[in-house]
């Protein structure tokens, strides 16, 4: 049910039942290293090009997360999937090894997001039992369709942030099918933003506002104020667009530097990692939502999450013709009911 | 656009530049004079070694060239040459080091391509701007001064 400007009530309250998380070496080093369920030493992962071995990534992400529930493809009804790459390839491979039905997402870093919540809203419509939800993102198929060739020696912006090397994937259930009390009770679509941003290397300042937007109508529409969540965490925004998404609130008179967490900080040691601002990419949130938010919520240190994937909808093409960056944010509320 | 952003434009890019950590370009300075004129130095050493040795200044310059190409590309081969440029910035960009190193890092990259259509077609993605404009820009050079030379 449509409540406010923007935001669906989801009356079926599906359930995020299990997750997981897949992640490279470098991710492996920093500070939530043990909370992911496999990581990879070979940045190859075994395979002859960046693409396969992103693609080998998904794969082995799903694979667990049926060994985990022990559930089959077949039991799966569709499953959502996005990642950075023109034609969203490492998905569209990744999933051609499954027997289930594929629907292909883009929307950038924001695509888990989506995909939880057109799962959310398939479940509204009673169609399904089980969607796996999932999303990938490697840095260097990232940075070689993106940025500069991987071994071209140039100095990277303080406002940079580094393609986080992860997959995440959820499997979202109706509760009469699985149930451990993790629901997801509302989602909001965000609308695309864009305040004239045309720095490649500061996507977090594109996406904050897309992010302001999106929080601050999910809490208009759902008449919550920001202290009804335990958390609200964005996706890759980076310290800079961290920075600026709370001073977007503090003009409105809001302090949410509390409440606010970003993956793109969470996952690695910014003094020691050489990564700028922090992680990006669309398996950021996947893999840190799948490994530690999803882990504090079951332990229920963590009961009421807002859930916020941004993206920067650009491309190198879009951007060398001189074109801004419209960013956009997805916001799902996940609650822990017993 | 339809938003509940109390914020201009110019008002955000203001914040932006208020907020956002500067490169810090003293330091940046300081490492591309003290590599780049290292690797500078190396040419040097290689130019007076091949001169000491009898080979004539035109040969013993085209020999540094080649070496310091060799080292470039070796560097980048062995994954040293991006941590270089990571600190020293346009001192290892602008050497011939450095171009060796925006020829060789595609050239890397693109061979899951094929030969062809990857290693061929992008090896000089980052160096083929320096190519068309260098050559151009000698060239339009070139012709002044025969002009010149030819009036004066």
């Amino acid at each position: 049910m449509k409540i406010g400007k923007q935001t669906f009530k989801i009356e079926s309250k599906p359930c995020i039942y299990a997750t997981s998380s897949i992640v490279g070496p470098k991710e492996m080093q920093g500070p939530l290293s043990n909370y992911f369920d496999i990581h990879i030493n070979d940045i190859f992962f075994g395979e002859k090009t960046f693409e396969k071995s992103e693609t080998k990534m998904l794969e082995s992400c799903i694979n667990n997360l049926f060994a985990k529930t022990g559930i089959t493809e077949h039991d799966v009804d569709v499953i959502l999937s996005g990642d950075l790459l023109n034609q969203c390839i490492s998905s569209g491979f990744a999933i051609r090894s499954f027997d289930t039905p594929f629907l292909g997402l883009y929307g950038a870093c924001s695509t888990f997001c989506e995909g939880l919540l057109i799962s959310s809203l398939l479940h509204e419509t009673n169609c399904v039992n089980q969607v796996v939800n999932a999303a990938s993102s490697h840095f260097c198929s990232a940075e070689r369709q993106f940025r500069m060739p991987l071994e071209h020696g140039n100095q990277k912006s303080p406002t940079a942030q580094a393609t986080v090397t992860a997959s995440g994937a959820a499997l979202v259930t109706k509760r009469s099918i699985a149930d451990n009390g993790i629901h997801i009770t509302h989602v909001t679509p965000g609308k695309i933003i864009d305040l004239g941003v045309t720095d490649m290397s500061n996507m977090g300042a594109a996406m904050a506002p897309a992010a302001f937007s999106t929080i601050s109508n999910h809490l208009t529409d759902t008449g919550r104020d920001i202290n009804y969540y335990d958390a609200i965490i964005t996706g890759d925004l980076g310290i800079h667009g961290s920075d600026m998404l709370v001073e977007l609130f503090k003009r409105e008179g809001i302090d949410i530097s509390t409440k606010h967490k970003d993956c793109g900080v969470l996952i690695y040691d910014e003094q020691n990692q050489d990564v700028n601002c922090g992680g990006s990419g669309c398996g950021c949130i996947a893999s840190v939502f799948s490994g530690y938010f999803f882990n504090e919520l079951k332990a229920k240190n963590l009961n009421k999450i807002l859930l916020v994937a941004t993206g920067a909808l650009m491309s190198p093409l879009s951007s060398s013709q001189g074109e801004s960056i419209p960013g956009i944010a997805h916001a799902i509320a996940i609650e822990n009911e017993v | 656009m339809n938003t509940n952003l109390n914020v201009s434009n110019s008002e955000y890019d203001e914040l932006i530049s208020k907020k956002a950590q500067k490169s810090p370009i003293a330091k940046n300075i300081f490492f591309a004079f003290v590599i780049g004129g290292l690797i500078c130095m190396l040419g040097q050493f290689i130019l007076n070694q091949m001169l000491n040795l009898g080979v004539d200044q035109e040969k013993a310059a085209t020999i540094t060239s080649i070496s310091l190409i060799f080292i470039g590309a070796f560097l980048t081969s062995i994954n040293l040459y991006s941590r270089i440029g990571r600190v020293a910035g346009a001192g290892s960009t602008i050497p011939i080091t450095g171009f060796s190193n925006s020829v060789v890092a595609p050239a890397i990259e693109f061979k899951s391509e094929g030969y062809i259509l990857g290693l061929g077609a992008n090896m000089f993605k980052v160096a083929g701007p320096v190519l068309v404009f260098g050559i151009t820009s000698s060239a339009i050079l070139g012709l002044i001064y025969y002009i010149f030379n030819f009036i004066f």
